[in-house]
């Protein structure tokens, strides 16, 4: 995949990884059915952490982030997201819902609702926010991601690109800790990916802690601090992006690796 | 500019009418209206010359002659001394009545069991599973057959509720008396009644029009406290609960008029060989009426769950992401995307259900069909005037529903680019 797809300097003065702990994932295992999709996963991530989870499709890497705000059910080991324990608790999960923030492949704006009204509906629902407050965030957000022009369009009006970045700031205006994202550039065209990868570097630089399920390596080499591959629904690997990519420890990666970078 | 150049002149040749992409279509919806008023000029004139030739020249004025025939259920007052207009306008309102009460009925039951037939308890779904396959795919003229000699036949006759130990009791507090003759419910009275308005045609009660304006009076101030509220809400982010004023809103004054008015009941009572008072749903009107409904409700359920299905998993899963309960999530983002694919299926069975009524003939219920078509056609052998007119009748209430509804469907209409 392009390294062509950043060109700009990145700023690394706030990406600073905590002792504190963010996500703590225990032996986690889920099944669907009798196929077991998920196997003894264990995995810690720190505050400010950035994360590209890598490898082939069907490997587990959705399921696994999914798993983190309940959209999956796991079966089996613990998750602890910001010190809640993620349970059958509906408490408990509208907690974790509101402090993980999620991004998906197919953007999943709501359709029937403007591009500002799809950014202050969480807020005003859940947080409770004052209706013009939760403009003003709106507002501020958009501007973030360079489109508050659009604000009041609906999103079949507006690009790919332009839809993921609204998809984001709609995520930040329920002032997330923790953002997942799912896979967020692959229905977009080249020059979208940029423009969403570059929305992504600007949080990043702002030290959001973030778990990236993607294709792009050039993301992932100059953004990520860790890097994580997986295949059949385990963690194969894991390391720093410099030494994950020259220097590939088991056999699986490297094939990957050289699948993915070969041409 | 100096160096722009005035745009081609084009120069128009018959043979263009033809075989030029521009104007070959003009040309042929030309041809196309041209025949088609051919058409319907040689109709209009074949029936004219041929109604002259049997001494019938097309003529409404049997409209104004006595009717001679009795309606047993009615919504205005008709006796058989009334003209055949009056007869038609009881027809057309027992029609409107049983395709208003069958299209209620069928989309409370369809909105239900579509959300039930999506259910994840198996049991649940699978019956409303089985419920739609069975009576979608029976005839809904056997199902009015069913519906209707069901109740003559099992429900007993008004004697059997005679005698010191009856064979059978009434319902409800001895409020409700279900027959072979139909359903008996209580009426309302008032013992401080207004009089009656006589609008002409039909009369109608001052009570029923004071208690409406009442009621929209309350609907006016219900919308006023949710403004108030969105207005809270706007300003401080939590919105006050709105049910229990809107319920005081609704109900008190709507209970004071009744109180002022003198509201009570009159509960049906046997009297001779049948019940007097209440109001009479005559068996005809019962079985037309559960037949059209559970024929009909199997198509809004198909509707409902497929509208529901439409809209994307990944909706919900986002709603559900941004920390919105299933609740919210249903109604600010499932339901809102869902009408936009069940509503115009719901016109369609809206104009079904309405059409289908017709089958009244076959029971005896005297809707539009079985008065304009039936008897009264028989008794003045005006069957062009009839047809034309019971056409132009449902063709009007068609009209009126999908344009109502349609203008319903364009409000809730995504915006695509």
């Amino acid at each position: 995949m392009s390294d062509l797809a950043i060109e700009r300097k990145i700023d690394r003065s706030k990406m600073e990884v905590s002792d504190e702990v963010a996500i703590q994932i225990n032996d986690m295992n889920k099944w669907y059915g009798t196929f077991h999709v998920l196997r003894d996963i264990n995995l810690t991530v720190n505050k400010g952490e950035r994360i590209v989870i890598a490898g082939p499709s069907g490997s587990g890497k959705s399921t696994m982030i999914r798993c983190i705000n309940r959209l999956e059910e796991h079966q089996a080991g613990d998750i602890i997201v910001d010190g809640i324990e993620l349970t059958n608790d509906l408490k408990n999960i509208d907690k974790i819902r509101s402090e993980v923030g999620m991004c998906f492949q197919h953007f999943n704006l709501f359709p029937h609702l403007t591009i500002l009204e799809n950014c202050t509906l969480a807020p005003i629902w859940v947080r409770k926010t004052p209706k013009k407050e939760a403009i003003e965030t709106a507002m501020h957000f958009l501007e973030k991601v360079k489109i508050p022009d659009q604000a009041n369009k609906y999103p079949g009006q507006l690009s790919g690109g332009q839809q993921q970045r609204v998809a984001i700031a709609r995520s930040l205006c329920m002032k997330p800790r923790i953002m997942l994202f799912d896979e967020p550039t692959s229905a977009l065209d080249p020059e979208m990916i940029k423009e969403v990868l570059d929305t992504m570097i600007e949080l990043a630089e702002e030290g959001m802690t973030m778990l990236c399920v993607t294709h792009e390596m050039g993301f992932a080499r100059q953004v990520a601090n860790r890097v994580i591959f997986m295949d059949q629904g385990q963690i194969v690997e894991q390391n720093e992006p410099e030494e994950f990519f020259n220097n590939p420890k088991s056999e699986r990666t490297k094939l990957f690796l050289s699948q993915i970078l070969g041409h | 500019m100096s160096d722009s150049v005035a745009p081609p002149k084009e120069t128009f040749r018959l043979s263009m009418l033809l075989y030029d992409s521009r104007y070959r279509g003009i040309t042929i919806q030309f041809v196309v209206l041209v025949l088609v008023l051919l058409a319907l000029g040689w109709l209009a004139r074949n029936a004219a010359v041929n109604l002259a030739a049997l001494g019938k020249p097309l003529r409404f004025d049997f409209l104004g002659d006595t009717a001679s025939y009795d309606i047993n259920q009615r919504l205005i007052e008709y006796t058989s001394t009334d003209s055949h207009g009056r007869a038609v306008l009881v027809g057309l309102l027992n029609t409107l009545l049983v395709a208003f009460m069958g299209c209620a009925a069928a989309t409370i039951l369809g909105v239900i069991g579509g959300v039930l037939r999506l259910s994840s308890n198996w049991l649940v779904s699978r019956l409303v599973a089985l419920y739609v396959e069975i009576f979608r795919n029976v005839p809904v003229l056997l199902w009015i057959f069913v519906c209707m000699f069901t109740l003559t036949a099992i429900a007993p006759a008004p004697r059997a509720f005679r005698g010191d130990t009856p064979e059978a009791s009434m319902l409800l507090w001895d409020s409700m008396a279900v027959t072979n003759r139909g359903i008996y419910i209580p009426e309302p009275l008032f013992s401080r009644p207004l009089g009656d308005l006589n609008l002409g045609v039909f009369n109608v009660s001052i009570e029923l029009i004071v208690l409406l304006a009442v009621l929209a009076g309350s609907l006016f101030a219900m919308k006023w406290n949710n403004a108030r509220a969105n207005r809270i809400q706007t300003e401080t982010g939590d919105r006050p609960n709105t049910m229990w004023m809107n319920i005081a809103i609704v109900i008190i004054p709507f209970l004071l008029v009744l109180i002022a008015l003198g509201f009570h009941i009159g509960k049906p009572e046997l009297k001779g060989f049948n019940f007097k008072g209440g109001i009479n749903m005559s068996a005809p009107l019962i079985g037309l009426w559960l037949g059209l409904t559970l024929y009909t409700t199997t198509y809004i359920i198909e509707a409902v769950r497929s509208g529901i299905q439409a809209v994307s998993k990944g909706q919900s899963e986002a709603a559900f992401a941004l920390g919105l309960r299933p609740g919210r999530t249903m109604s600010l983002v499932i339901l809102p995307q869902a009408l936009r694919v069940i509503i115009p299926q719901l016109i369609s069975q809206y104009l079904n259900l309405t059409k289908n009524s017709s089958l009244a003939v076959a029971i005896g219920y005297m809707d539009l069909v079985s008065t304009l078509g039936g008897v009264t056609l028989n008794q003045t052998g005006r069957e062009m005037e009839a047809i034309l007119m019971l056409m132009a009748i449902y063709l009007t209430i068609s009209l009126t529903i999908s344009g109502t509804m349609n203008w319903y469907n364009n409000r809730v209409k995504l915006v695509e680019r």
